[in-house]
């Protein structure tokens, strides 16, 4: 049994084609057989919604009369980047607000104008002869702007590795709060409907892949940042796959605040929860087998964050069925999980986009490329 | 009948005393103890939901300060704003007394006011601001 992108759009187009979300799939394979199952399902949707950092928003403002090349350029007193020509911005989510710190930041901004919010610029300038206004102030929003594309380097990836603290304070970090001697493990992955965890080979994933990004159609625009292939085969049996990413383009204009969403985590910083979705063609049974892997087949690491290098110890392996049990062994005593990333908004995107391409409204689209592999994450050597 | 939520702190001869049994035999108080950190030769602190009549829950309280505990009455409460939550779950990573939980099928976080000993480590855990402290008049 094979199938490739064409044949599986065709039946898309016609209103033929069998779509189910990762988690009915994994269930349908789990009582027919993969091989009944794969002749069954033609696309298989995935979904997540969880914090990812390396996100932000390139903004097209438009020339104001008379016209100015901004220099210093702040959104409702976030500051976004005023290095690029006249009046495009660069706005991270991440970024901080000057008046109320992390309490606000990039990821609010976006959030607010996604949400039909006008926000507040300000912008100066030099002046130069082609550009003479030195100052701008004004309202502005989405319907306002040229172009306002989502653009974030590094989302949806593979597979994060949960996280404990073993020290004797909190700690606040980018995973959430960790409480003293290991008493609880935070994980962010949503497992069985993870998107590049049910494509671990990547073998329909690549730049150009159509993808739901923030309720909007969106394309991976590259490999995301610090992507690399990593692949150990388990003494239990089973597989472990991680660290690919995708960096992520899309209209903004189009999303809706329901998929993303601003987040602050205390002591941290600002992050923002953005929702993405794969739909899969089921292009052999091979690949079908991976796309319904259950979090029982499905595996993480367990890191203690509190040791302050890039290279921590992990301490165990765990299964995502582990980690949604809530509760998990950490050197012989009992630890409690909880997620950072929602399955319940997860599930909405994977259901949201199966609707979609059920309806011929969301059509999968082959790589223009795959990702080069063999690649290594260098880290930074301070010379 | 009504229910109050207050924390109890034990000067270090009172740890073993069963004074919960007295305010259950004696006063006729329903006493559920969401938290207790007692230990022997220490001073102790726990937090309990204490029923009954207002007579008697008077009458209890007055008994507790009568033997050198003293009593902190909540007078806060937590607010889980149901319409900001994302249903993340880093909230329910905090709180120890089970009070927010979230879990199959639905993954949506349930919170139980009841299990609340009112830490409020939940309220900065929330990456999105949907738990709040109310404050009682
Ligand atoms: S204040 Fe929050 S974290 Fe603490 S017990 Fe109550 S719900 Fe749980
Ligand atoms: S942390 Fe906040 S948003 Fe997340 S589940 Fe708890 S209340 Fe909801």
């Amino acid at each position: 049994m094979k199938r490739d992108f064409i044949e599986v759009n065709e039946k898309i187009k016609a209103g033929k084609a069998v779509v189910m979300t990762a988690e009915e799939a994994a269930e349908l394979v789990a009582s027919d057989g993969v091989k009944a199952a794969a002749k069954k399902i033609d696309v298989v949707t995935t979904g997540t919604f969880g914090p990812m950092c390396s996100s932000g928003a390139v903004l097209n403002f438009g020339h104001s009369e008379p016209p100015i090349r901004m220099g210093k350029i702040t959104l409702n007193d976030v500051e976004c980047y005023g290095g690029l020509a006249a009046v495009d911005t660069y706005v991270g989510a991440t970024q901080p607000s000057n008046d109320k710190g992390m309490q606000y930041g990039g990821a609010h901004v976006i959030e607010d104008l996604i949400a039909g919010k006008s926000v507040k610029l300000r912008a100066s300038s030099y002046g130069t002869d082609c550009y003479p206004r030195k100052e701008i102030e004004t309202q502005i929003g989405l319907e306002d702007m040229n172009q306002a594309m989502l653009f974030n380097p590094r989302n949806a990836y593979q597979n994060y590795s949960a996280a404990t603290n073993s020290t004797e304070r909190t700690l606040y970090t980018y995973m959430g709060t960790l409480l003293p001697n290991k008493r609880n493990v935070t994980y962010s992955t949503s497992g069985a409907l993870s998107p590049l965890l049910k494509d671990p080979e990547l073998r329909a994933t690549g730049i150009g892949t159509r993808i739901f990004l923030g309720g909007a159609q969106g394309y991976v625009a590259f490999e995301g940042t610090q992507t690399v292939f990593n692949h150990h085969e388990l003494e239990s049996g089973g597989d472990w796959y991680g660290g690919v990413t995708l960096a992520v383009v899309g209209d903004m204009k189009r999303m809706s605040a329901q998929y993303i969403r601003a987040a602050v985590f205390e002591g941290y910083g600002c992050s923002m929860f953005v929702g993405i979705g794969i739909p899969y063609p089921v292009l052999d049974e091979d690949f079908l087998a991976q796309l319904a892997k259950p979090d029982e087949e499905l595996f993480t690491r367990v890191f203690d964050y509190s040791v302050p290098s890039r290279s921590r110890p992990a301490l165990r392996l765990v299964s995502y069925a582990e980690l949604r049990s809530g509760e998990i062994e950490l050197d012989g005593k009992r630890a409690r999980t909880a997620p950072l990333s929602s399955l319940r908004i997860a599930r909405e995107i994977a259901s949201e986009l199966k609707e979609q391409v059920q309806k011929g409204e969301f059509l999968l689209s082959e790589p223009v490329q795959y990702f080069e592999r063999g690649k290594v994450n260098k880290p930074l050597n301070i010379k | 009948m009504q229910t109050i939520k207050a924390s109890l702190y034990f000067p270090i001869d009172m740890t073993d005393k069963p004074f919960i049994t007295d305010l259950v035999r004696d006063y006729g108080l329903t006493v559920n103890v969401l938290q207790a950190e007692i230990l022997p030769g220490r001073p102790g602190k726990s937090v309990i939901d204490l029923t009954g009549s207002e007579e008697d829950l008077e009458k209890g309280l007055i008994y507790l300060s009568e033997h050198g505990i003293s009593v902190h009455m909540f007078t806060t409460s937590i607010i889980h704003n149901a319409d900001n939550c994302v249903d993340c779950g880093a909230c329910v990573a905090v709180c120890t007394s089970g009070a927010l939980q979230i879990k199959a099928p639905d993954w949506k976080l349930s919170f139980d006011p009841k299990e609340c000993v009112r830490c409020k480590q939940c309220v900065k855990a929330c990456p999105t601001r949907a738990i709040n402290v109310n404050v009682f008049q």
